[in-house]
């Protein structure tokens, strides 16, 4: 390239244009991988040279009767919770947003209550209902015989009170999880449906809701996780779920940190499975909401080591052409 | 339930008496009288804030009227008549009153988890309760007409914007609908994309569907309306053949009006 050229349209020709690019220096980023690794070096050291960490004890009890009956229980507990809590929550969300005053204040009443007083405390309070009413009656209110006659010291077993605990404190989050994934949607849905003479009814259940899914199941995901973990405070109401479990051994044994530990290593085995189904979910419903799904951490997984063609133009897209 | 007879006089498929609306202190509509006979393609123009847009939502009821009566093909729309007094519709009888009446909107609102497809069966298979087969066949044939054979597997959010209403006026379509109301379908696209639209839409009026379009698309209204409708203030204040209103206006507003969108 000539001088002159260049010249000729005003420019110079930039000195470094020769010059080979390095990129930055990060030398904080050392320091700190440095501080991690130390850390974690002395972490791994201590849970092999500690001795009171007893892992032979933590093996042993591990995979013990017991102890899988808690994390049966546990898994039962939430699972019942969380499916009546959200199955409740739905109810109190169109109750919350209905244009009936009766049932939106009601709704609120529900919320009020059950998400305003501490969740230990309702437990106990269920539990010990029996104290308050020691008879449950089904009849007519006031006047009317009674049909069905039950001692509340029966119905309400130590695990009744754990699910109504559970359950009603879930219902409460997650009413306003699910009002705020419905008022998240456009109110041109609703016209559209309305407009092709779609109920009430059916316009939540096939164009508000599904479309709220994307909104609503993120923080309820994180409910379930967070239920999975509250569930431990039923141990207090003397329900055999994991902590009891674990508790139930070492008030024997005396084996208090090795026990501790065998329930923390199985909320954390449990949590993480958890996650990976709810990353599943959230990819179910992502359906049309971008033009194409992310990949699988299976499918980036084969993409990074690179074969097969299979797993990666996402097929959904092809399987489609019409005639 | 009146039905008005098929005879010398054309059937009546929307007649308006009287109609006034308010949002507030603020009064829309000011008694708007308006009757579009069958197979008529009326244009409502207007500037923005004129009422005519809510006044095509009253139509089929998405707004509720304070006063004055609307009937679609005879039938009013909102009240049940009954010994000597009117009584407000139910949710659930409205629904079935907005079967008989199309609706295509600005901004298209398809439905973004469903497919082409899905989007244009919902109505007759799950509203209608019709035979899914014989729906889908339908709504292929529809499809084609609007030019989207190929788009039925696709998603709304795949498609472009005018594609999309497209899809919108097949699910409009696939109702069977007695009428259609365009709230200014081609507003929201991008302008090479309008006359794919349009062409649907003439298509249509040439096919007989009554049809009553909120529009500022002066030449479609030239071209394919057999009354152009002009709104100010509430009001109707002027209407008639496209050729007089447009080429010769009479009413100061409309004069003006079309003196900005013309330039």
């Amino acid at each position: 390239m000539s001088r002159q050229q260049s010249d000729l349209i005003g420019t110079d020709i930039d000195q470094t244009i020769d010059l080979p690019i390095k990129p930055a220096r990060h030398p904080g980023r050392w320091v700190a991988i440095a501080f991690v690794i130390l850390l974690t070096a002395m972490f791994v050291h201590t849970l092999f040279t500690n001795p009171r960490f007893e892992w032979s004890v933590v093996g042993h009890y591990f995979a013990s009767d017991s102890i899988l009956l808690g994390v049966r229980r546990t898994l039962q507990l939430t699972a019942i919770a969380m499916l009546t809590g959200a199955g409740l929550g739905v109810l109190l969300a169109v109750m919350r947003l209905s244009p009936n005053p009766v049932l939106s204040g009601a709704s609120w009443l529900f919320v009020w209550f059950f998400r305003g007083s501490p969740l230990l405390v309702q437990l106990l309070l269920w539990y010990n209902l029996s104290a308050l009413f020691p008879d449950i009656t089904l009849g007519i209110p006031f006047i009317g015989p009674d049909f069905v006659h039950i001692d509340a010291n029966v119905l309400i077993s130590p695990y009744v009170a754990a699910l109504l605990g559970l359950g009603l404190n879930e219902a409460a989050y997650s009413a306003e999880i699910i009002r705020a994934g419905i008022i998240s949607i456009d109110h041109g849905q609703t016209e559209a449906a309305q407009s092709i003479g779609m109920s009430r009814g059916r316009l939540l259940r096939r164009v508000v809701l599904p479309q709220a899914m994307r909104v609503i199941i993120p923080p309820l995901g994180n409910d379930t996780i967070n239920m999975l973990k509250m569930s431990a405070l039923v141990s207090t109401i003397a329900v055999p779920e994991l902590l009891f479990a674990a508790q139930t051994i070492y008030t024997r044994t005396f084996e208090t940190i090795p026990l501790l530990l065998v329930a923390v290593i199985w909320y954390l085995i449990v949590v993480s499975i958890l996650s990976v189904i709810q990353y599943y979910i959230e990819r179910h419903f992502a359906r049309g909401s971008s033009r194409n799904l992310p990949l699988t951490p299976l499918q980036s997984l084969r993409k990074i080591l690179g074969f097969g063609p299979r797993g990666l133009t996402s097929g959904s897209d092809e399987k489609g052409s019409a005639s | 339930m009146t039905m008005l007879k098929e005879g010398p006089t054309p059937r009546i498929m929307m007649q308006a008496t009287g109609v006034r609306k308010s949002f507030g202190a603020l009064e829309v509509l000011k008694g708007i009288d308006l009757a579009v006979p069958h197979g008529e393609v009326v244009c409502l123009l207007g500037q923005s804030g004129s009422g005519k847009s809510t006044f095509l939502r009253c139509i089929n009821h998405l707004e509720r009227i304070d006063f004055g009566r609307i009937r679609v093909d005879g039938e009013l729309i909102g009240y049940t008549e009954q010994n000597g007094h009117l009584r407000e519709m139910h949710e659930h009888e409205i629904s079935r009153q907005r079967i008989h009446i199309g609706m295509v909107f600005q901004h298209f609102n398809l439905f973004p988890h469903m497919t082409v497809m899905q989007n244009v069966i919902e109505g007759p298979v799950g509203v209608k309760r019709e035979k899914r087969s014989d729906v889908v066949e339908q709504a292929q044939a529809i499809l084609k007409r609007v030019g989207l054979s190929e788009k039925v597997n696709a998603y709304p959010r795949q498609l472009s914007g005018g594609q999309q209403q497209r899809v919108a006026i097949a699910r409009a379509l696939a109702m069977r609908p007695k009428l259609i109301l365009f709230d200014e379908p081609t507003s929201a696209l991008d302008p090479e994309l309008v006359s794919d639209v349009l062409d649907v839409m003439r298509d249509l009026a040439e096919s007989g569907m009554t049809m009553i379009v909120v529009t500022h698309e002066i030449a479609f209204a030239r071209e394919v309306a057999d009354r152009v409708v002009f709104m100010a203030g509430g009001e109707i204040v002027e209407q008639g053949k496209p050729r007089d209103v447009l080429g010769n206006p009479t009413h100061p507003q409309t004069q003006t009006f079309l003196a900005k969108v013309l330039v």
